[in-house]
């Protein structure tokens, strides 16, 4: 007698068998239940956005219930004193009644806003996951597409959410994207008028923002979202090397009942923890801006922070405009608005192509990197981090000069250096590391780890003990990948001709970057693994004479050789 | 995996042979009625069927079974928890009334203190019963190609082609053209569609409300001023176009800045745009001046002064003007100084305007020139 031998109830055995026979649902279930999910805890990154994305539809209708999405002119006479007696929209109006006047809304509306700011922020961080580990490989590139699209889209509706209550601090954000597209060339002044109805701000902009935010957005990120969890599920999630793991499975627990019992669980945490927040971190005090008007403004005006990138790309740049033939070309409210963004989302829209083209590998990816092996891509995305992060603080350069008493002048000259300087830096520097930490990987591999006890030799010389490294640690390092390396620039099989892949300007580009990508320490101490046959090699390798001395015969034949 | 006990009999639904006393076997989940041929197992196909390892003690070791009535225990806890912290969200919405600033932060921390409460105890209730009370789980599954093998493929090739060829898409020309013709004015539709969204934009941006003899009213009283009644240096205020106290289409374009300065401190030098006169000591009075409050970069209201160095500052993205020189631009991202309104005063002494800007305000645009 096992567990299983238990009584399912009637209603339960009646209803799945009443359903079956009309929708063939237990074969689709049987495969469902038992679907495996691999566990790390980065995995549970892209779930906290969507579970802030639940959350935002469940306390978002909420809100709609009570939010009136109207520009009309109303004159304020609730709950909050401070603002009896005034003129305002009936949005804002409305907004303050959902804050004073309905019970649980203003921690409805408090959760929303938190909700929002950690949907962008889980993306973001989902999306950096993704990114260092290489799981954007084949066969999963229209995934990362549809993630880039999720965030895009998310930057709008963001903009279009906090905009809605029609208050100083939002409708100042408004007035900038009003600027912003009338700078547009040719169609830009045609843009801003037939989005605001009219001369800004009008009277049209929050009802249409309305049904963009709450419905024509979410449903097309529902549809994102609904494609991109089927196709995660039907190619299988990646998993992180380790003991076990191979390209051709995916190891993990089942469905039913652990992965539905853990999400679960996480959705209750994250839901929690907005409340929390919600309870005693106050966001989006509109009560405190005021009605909106277009004759003031309140300094140290910011956006919600996934714009601060934009922001800060305003505060950055020089005063550039150019008279072209006739026409305003306004550069420094262009270049702002659609350069950094391009750069880092179309870069990474583009990227995994890219690195297809560079590396030569067609081959399907279901292991994921480990951010060190794969120095090249690490470094540009620590590189894309600091053009991001640079950009981002700047918007917020004179809370800086308050906060840190340093002129604001200067910090805006400083940030427009580094946005080019640090990237840089970061490149050069993140790949050193990661080819020092796979040195360190190989060391372990080969002599195992440093153990802490020294050792006195009979001849009186200290040593430390190096222990070997346990299965499971050997299985992660000897997951390290091993890139073939394509032809160099120019390079000639024995007849002279050139090859094919090393032809052209583009053929030059690709052995070029192929030459970065390869770059690597090889583990395999047997030389049969490390895949470019000792050509190339760029491997800085001086420090480890040492190494050569314990493990000599074992060294690959690569050791030696410095070209740099 | 599925080790519920099959019936013996080999021909359809036999009775269950059973001893009168035991308990009737347990239904299926659901209501199986059709045992599989030989009366083994139902078939389950076996790489579904596979690899599940459960790691750790046997399930009867008594280590076992006393850490799992523990964490059963603190399992119950934790939901039990979260049932009292749920009533006491729904207690606190009855009980607690809102209407007032100090009732509303006192509903606030209840509710979102006991739904937190009751939420973080369920999910912590639930991750303690997956860790320590289910059996610790590991299985395999295979990865399949996701390429189609080869017959598929080949096959999915012929039928399209048969089916092209069935539809004869490519052999007719005219009808796939004129096909092609005829949506293509349904693509250019809804484009159509929107464009009575708003007016066209025509040279409304290159005019704002102000004209000959319009006064100007100080911002929230909207009362007119003398140069006499504006007269500590250093001050700055806001102007709002007489008949226009309360429209915003109207202040967006057309607010402006008072600044009065001391005698010899303000220094306009006579400009041009064109043969258009853009600046001029000759508009101010009195050592007054007024400026567009609206920034040429994107448009925010440049509300900041600095009275020592003379500095208007837009609190944006930190445009900074010099008043004194005609809003000259001294540093940030905005392309050309502030507007200067050209200002005189009426027969009661009053500031009224001279005229409108003689250039648009506020952010640049295409057909800006």
């Amino acid at each position: 007698m096992s567990d299983t031998d238990f009584d399912v109830p009637k209603a339960l055995s009646g209803t799945a068998s009443w359903v079956d026979d009309r929708f063939h649902t237990a074969r689709g279930f049987r495969v469902l239940m038992r679907k495996v999910f691999p566990d790390h805890w980065s995995f549970l990154l892209g779930e906290i956005a969507l579970w802030s994305f639940v959350i935002l539809l469940l306390t978002g209708t909420f809100l709609s219930l009570f939010f009136v999405p109207s520009m009309s002119e109303a004159t304020y006479h609730g709950s909050y004193m401070k603002l009896n007696g005034i003129k305002m929209s009936e949005a804002y109006a409305s907004t303050l009644r959902i804050s004073f006047d309905v019970r649980g809304g203003l921690l409805i509306r408090q959760i929303h806003h938190w909700a929002a700011d950690l949907f962008m922020a889980a993306l973001i961080i989902h999306m950096l996951r993704v990114f260092f580990t290489g799981a954007y490989r084949k066969p999963r590139e229209v995934n990362w597409l549809i993630g880039i699209g999720l965030f895009s889209l998310g930057l709008l509706e963001g903009l279009f959410g906090y905009s809605l209550p029609d208050d100083q601090l939002s409708g100042a954000g408004l007035r900038i994207f009003e600027g912003v597209l009338q700078g547009i060339p040719i169609v830009g002044t045609y843009l801003a008028y037939f989005l605001f109805g009219g001369p800004f701000p009008g009277h049209d902009i929050v009802p249409r923002m309305y049904i963009i935010h709450v419905l024509l957005i979410p449903g097309i990120l529902l549809a994102l979202i609904s494609a991109h969890l089927f196709f995660m599920f039907h190619q299988k999630h990646t998993q992180m090397p380790g003991k076990g793991n191979t390209e051709k499975n995916v190891n993990g627990q089942p469905f039913f009942p652990y992965f539905m019992a853990k999400g679960g669980a996480w959705f209750f945490f994250i839901f929690g923890a907005l409340v929390l927040l919600a309870t005693f971190a106050e966001i989006n005090p509109i009560w405190l801006y005021g009605p909106y008007t277009p004759v003031a403004i309140s300094s140290a005006s910011q956006p919600d922070f996934y714009m601060g990138i934009l922001e800060g790309s305003l505060r950055v740049m020089p005063a550039w405009e150019i008279n072209f033939l006739g026409h305003t070309l306004s550069l420094s409210v262009l270049i702002p608005f659609a350069l950094p963004l391009t750069i880092v989302l179309g870069g990474a829209a583009l990227w995994p192509f890219f690195e297809q083209w560079a590396t030569g590998d067609k081959s399907w990816h279901n292991i994921n990197d480990r951010p060190r092996n794969a120095p090249v891509r690490t470094a540009v995305g620590v590189a894309a981090i600091t053009f991001y992060g640079v950009l981002w603080a700047e918007g917020a350069n004179d809370v800086i000069a308050d906060k840190l008493q340093i002129p604001l002048y200067t910090i805006t000259w400083f940030a427009r250096v580094l946005v080019f300087v640090g990237p840089a830096v970061a490149y050069v520097i993140t790949k050193r590391v990661c080819l020092g930490l796979q040195r360190k990987d190989r060391e372990e591999l080969l002599h195992g780890f440093e153990s802490g006890i020294i050792r006195q030799l009979p001849d009186g010389e200290y040593i430390e003990v190096h222990q070997p490294v346990n299965e499971e640690k050997r299985a992660v390092l000897e997951a390290k990948p091993a890139l073939a390396l394509l032809p160099g620039p120019g390079a000639e099989d024995p007849n002279g001709v050139p090859a094919p892949s090393s032809r052209g300007i583009m053929g030059k580009a690709r052995a070029i970057a192929n030459r970065a990508f390869a770059e690597s320490i090889p583990v395999e101490a047997d030389g049969h693994g490390n895949g470019h046959d000792g050509n190339g090699h760029e491997v800085t390798g001086g420090e480890h004479e040492a190494v050569a001395a314990h493990g000599s015969a074992a060294l690959p034949a690569a050791e030696g050789e410095e070209e740099e | 995996m599925s080790d519920v006990e099959e019936t013996e009999g080999a021909e359809g639904p036999v009775a269950p042979h059973r001893v009168i006393g035991t308990p009737p076997p347990s239904p299926r989940l659901l209501g199986s009625t059709a045992v599989a041929e030989d009366g083994g197992e139902a078939p389950v196909p076996p790489e579904e069927a596979a690899v599940e390892h459960i790691e750790g003690l046997p399930p009867e070791d008594p280590r076992v079974i006393e850490h799992g009535k523990r964490a059963e225990r603190v399992v119950a806890a934790c939901f039990t928890f979260a049932f009292f912290a749920g009533c006491g969200f729904v207690a606190a919405y009855v009980g607690l009334g809102v209407h007032s600033v100090d009732k509303v932060l006192r509903s606030n921390l209840w509710l979102g203190l006991t739904l937190s409460l009751a939420l973080l105890s369920l999910g912590l209730g639930t991750v303690i019963w997956v860790r320590h009370l289910m059996p610790n789980v590991e299985t395999t599954e295979e990865r399949h190609d996701l390429r189609s093998d080869d017959k598929d493929r080949q096959a999915f090739d012929q039928y399209f082609r048969q089916g092209t060829a069935n539809s004869q898409f490519v052999k007719r020309p005219l009808v796939r053209r004129t096909l092609m013709l005829g949506t293509l004015p349904l693509i250019a539709a809804p484009i159509v569609l929107l464009r009575d969204l708003g007016p066209q934009p025509g040279t409304s941006l290159r005019h704002t409300v102000w004209s000959p003899g319009r006064r100007l009213l100080v911002q929230g009283t909207n009362q007119p001023i003398t140069p006499a009644e504006f007269s500590a240096p250093g001050s700055m205020i806001t102007i709002v176009p007489d008949g226009y106290e309360d429209d915003q289409d109207a202040l967006t374009k057309a607010a402006v800045i008072l600044i009065k300065f001391r005698p010899g401190e303000l220094h306009i030098p006579t400009r041009f745009s064109g043969p258009t006169l853009i600046g001029t000591m000759n508009w101010t009075v009195d050592n007054i001046v007024a400026y567009s409050k609206i920034c040429t970069h994107v448009g925010c209201p440049v509300a900041l002064y600095e009275q020592t160095t003379h500095h208007i500052l837009c609190p944006c993205h930190q445009s900074t003007f010099e008043a004194t020189t005609g809003a000259t631009v001294i540093f940030g991202p905005a392309p050309r100084p502030l507007p200067q309104l050209p200002m005189t005063t009426d027969s009661e002494g009053f500031l009224v305007a001279r005229s409108d800007f003689t250039q648009p305000v506020g952010p640049s645009f295409w057909e800006r020139g």
